[in-house]
C-alpha cells in the first residue's frame, strides 16, 4: 500500500485537475468528472476525497476524511485513491 | 442487465446533446457528417429556441454538450448559448474548424463559461490541408490552436484520416505534441454521407491503416501522461461492428440546425423515417415516445444474425446508416459484421476503390458545398 502511494507527494497542495469539472449530476444521483466528451460516475468515496481536492495536501484530506469518520482506517485507501487520480489526470498539484 | 440472455430494456437518459447550430460552413471537406442534402436545409433555429431546448435536453439528464455544425462560430449568438449552457450545468464543447476564430472570441467564449475547445485539422501539411478544407485555413488554425492553449483551455486536436494523410500520421502527431495537444483524435474516415460519395478515393488499404495505428501507438506509449492519443479505426476494417452511437436513442440526441432531433447526425439520409422537430413537439416526447427514437430502440426490431447473438447487448446491431447504404435496408445488420450475409459487399467496395485507382478512374473529390449539395441529391 505505501508502495501505491509512494509517488504522490502528500505535502503539496491538490485541485481538480483543469479541463476537468467536478459536480453532482441530478440524473445519475451521484458525483461526476466531466472532461472533454467524457464522463466518470463516481461512488461515494471517491466524491468525499475529491471534494476535499480543494487546495488541501494529501495529508490534510487524510486528516479531515479521519476527523470526518473517526471509526475508519482509511489512510491507505485514500492515498492509494490519490495516487491513481493522479496518474489518470483527474486531479493535479496547484 | 440482460445477463440471462433476455431482451429487456428500459429507454435510458441521454447524457450527450449534440447541437448542430447551422450546416453553414466556410470549408469544403468531402467527408463531412453533414446530410449530403444539407442545402435543402436553410432555416435554423432561433436563440430563444435553442435556450429552450438546452434547458430540455439537460432536464432528460444530458451532461455533455457539443456545439457543432457546419462551423458553429458563424452564430452571432454562440456567447449566449454558452453561457446559459454552462449555468444549467453542462460540460460545453465547441467543435470547430477554427474559421472565423480570433483571440477575442477565444476569450469571450472562455469568460461565457466554454469548457473546451476541439479543433479539426485536415492534414499535417498546408498543401492537403488546404486542398482537403477545399479553402486557406491551415495558417489561422495553427494560430487559433497556440491561443487556446494559451487561454487555459483542455485542447483537443481532431484529425479525419483517409488515403490521403494516413501516411504522414507521425507529422501529424509531431504537430499535435508541438502544438501542446491534451488529447489527439485519430479519426478515420466512416464511409457514410459525403464520405460515402467519395469513397472510391478516401478509402485506405490495410496496410496503410496498420502502418498508422503501429505509429499511433508508439506515440500513445511515448507522450503517456502528457498527450492522450485516441486511434478510431475505420469500421470497414472490422469483422465486429462498433456500438454505433452507443446505440440507437440510448444516450446521444442530436438536434439539427434546423430543429430536427436525430438518434445519430447523419441518420436524415435514411428513408422511410420522419424524424420529430423541436418546433412541433418537446424533447421529453420525442426522446420517449416518438416512432423515429423507438425504431432501432433496443433489440426487438433486430433481424437474425442479431437477433439471437450474445453480441447484440454489446454492439446494439452496428450502425443503421452503414446497413442502409449498403444494402439498402436499414434494418438489416451492419455488413461490417462477419455474421452478417452481406458481409461480402465490404471486400466489394476495396476491390472496387482498388480497381478504380489502378486505372486511375476514380472520380474527382466532391466537395461539400452547396452547390454539390444540390447536384448531388437532385
Amino acid at each position: 500500500m505505501s508502495d501505491a502511494a509512494s509517488n504522490l507527494d502528500q505535502q503539496a497542495a491538490l485541485t481538480v485537475a483543469s479541463g476537468f469539472r467536478f459536480q453532482w449530476e441530478p440524473s445519475q444521483s451521484g458525483y461526476v468528472l466531466l472532461y472533454p466528451e467524457g464522463m466518470i460516475t463516481l461512488n461515494d468515496s471517491a466524491a468525499e476525497i475529491l471534494k476535499l481536492c480543494d487546495g488541501r495536501t494529501a495529508r490534510e484530506i487524510v486528516e479531515a476524511l479521519s476527523t470526518q469518520f473517526p471509526d475508519a482506517d482509511l489512510e491507505a485507501d485514500v492515498l492509494e485513491f490519490l495516487e491513481e487520480a493522479h496518474e489518470r489526470g483527474w486531479i493535479q498539484y496547484v | 442487465m440482460n445477463g440471462d440472455g433476455s431482451n429487456t430494456y428500459e429507454t435510458p437518459q441521454p447524457l450527450w446533446l449534440l447541437a448542430e447550430l447551422t450546416y453553414r460552413c466556410p470549408l469544403q471537406c468531402p467527408y463531412c457528417s453533414n446530410p449530403v442534402d444539407f442545402a435543402r436545409y436553410k432555416d435554423e433555429l432561433s436563440t430563444e429556441d435553442w435556450l429552450r431546448v438546452l434547458r430540455e435536453a439537460r432536464e432528460l439528464g444530458c451532461a455533455q454538450l457539443g456545439f457543432s455544425g457546419g462551423e458553429p462560430l458563424l452564430r452571432r449568438d454562440l456567447e449566449t448559448l454558452v453561457e446559459e449552457s454552462r449555468k444549467l450545468g453542462y460540460y460545453t464543447n465547441l467543435i470547430t474548424s477554427a474559421v472565423g476564430m480570433d483571440t477575442d472570441r477565444v476569450a469571450r467564449l472562455k469568460e461565457a463559461g466554454l469548457d473546451h475547445i476541439q479543433i479539426s485539422f485536415q492534414a499535417s501539411r498546408q498543401d492537403v490541408s488546404d486542398y482537403i478544407a477545399g479553402t486557406k485555413s491551415y495558417e489561422r488554425k495553427i494560430e487559433m490552436a497556440r491561443t487556446v492553449k494559451s487561454q487555459g483551455y483542455p485542447m483537443v486536436l481532431n484529425i479525419v484520416l483517409h488515403r490521403h494523410n494516413l501516411d504522414h500520421i507521425s507529422e501529424i502527431l509531431d504537430l499535435a505534441a508541438d502544438l501542446d495537444a491534451d488529447y489527439v483524435e485519430l479519426a478515420n474516415t466512416q464511409y457514410y454521407g459525403w464520405a460515402y460519395l467519395n469513397r472510391d478515393q478516401l478509402l485506405p488499404t490495410r496496410e496503410q491503416v496498420e502502418r498508422a495505428e503501429e505509429v499511433a501507438n508508439r506515440y500513445q506509449e511515448y507522450y503517456k501522461g502528457q498527450m492522450e492519443i485516441f486511434f478510431v479505426a475505420p469500421d470497414y476494417f472490422d469483422t465486429q461492428p462498433k456500438a454505433c452511437m452507443g446505440g440507437w436513442g440510448n444516450v446521444f440526441l442530436g438536434i439539427a440546425p434546423d430543429g430536427m432531433v436525430l438518434p445519430c447526425q447523419s441518420a436524415r439520409d435514411l428513408p422511410g423515417i420522419t424524424f420529430p422537430n423541436v418546433q412541433d413537439e418537446s424533447l421529453p416526447d420525442i426522446w420517449y415516445r416518438s416512432e423515429a427514437f423507438n425504431r432501432f430502440r433496443g433489440y426487438d426490431w433486430m433481424p437474425e444474425p442479431c437477433a439471437s447473438c450474445p453480441e447484440r447487448f454489446n454492439d446494439f446491431g452496428g450502425c443503421r446508416c452503414q446497413a442502409y447504404l449498403l444494402t439498402g435496408d436499414p434494418a438489416r445488420t451492419d455488413p461490417v459484421c462477419s455474421l452478417s450475409p452481406d458481409h461480402h459487399k465490404i471486400a466489394e467496395a476495396f476491390d472496387e476503390a482498388a480497381e478504380r485507382q489502378a486505372q486511375e478512374e476514380a472520380q474527382p473529390l466532391v466537395f461539400r458545398n452547396p452547390r454539390n449539395s444540390g447536384k448531388v441529391t437532385s
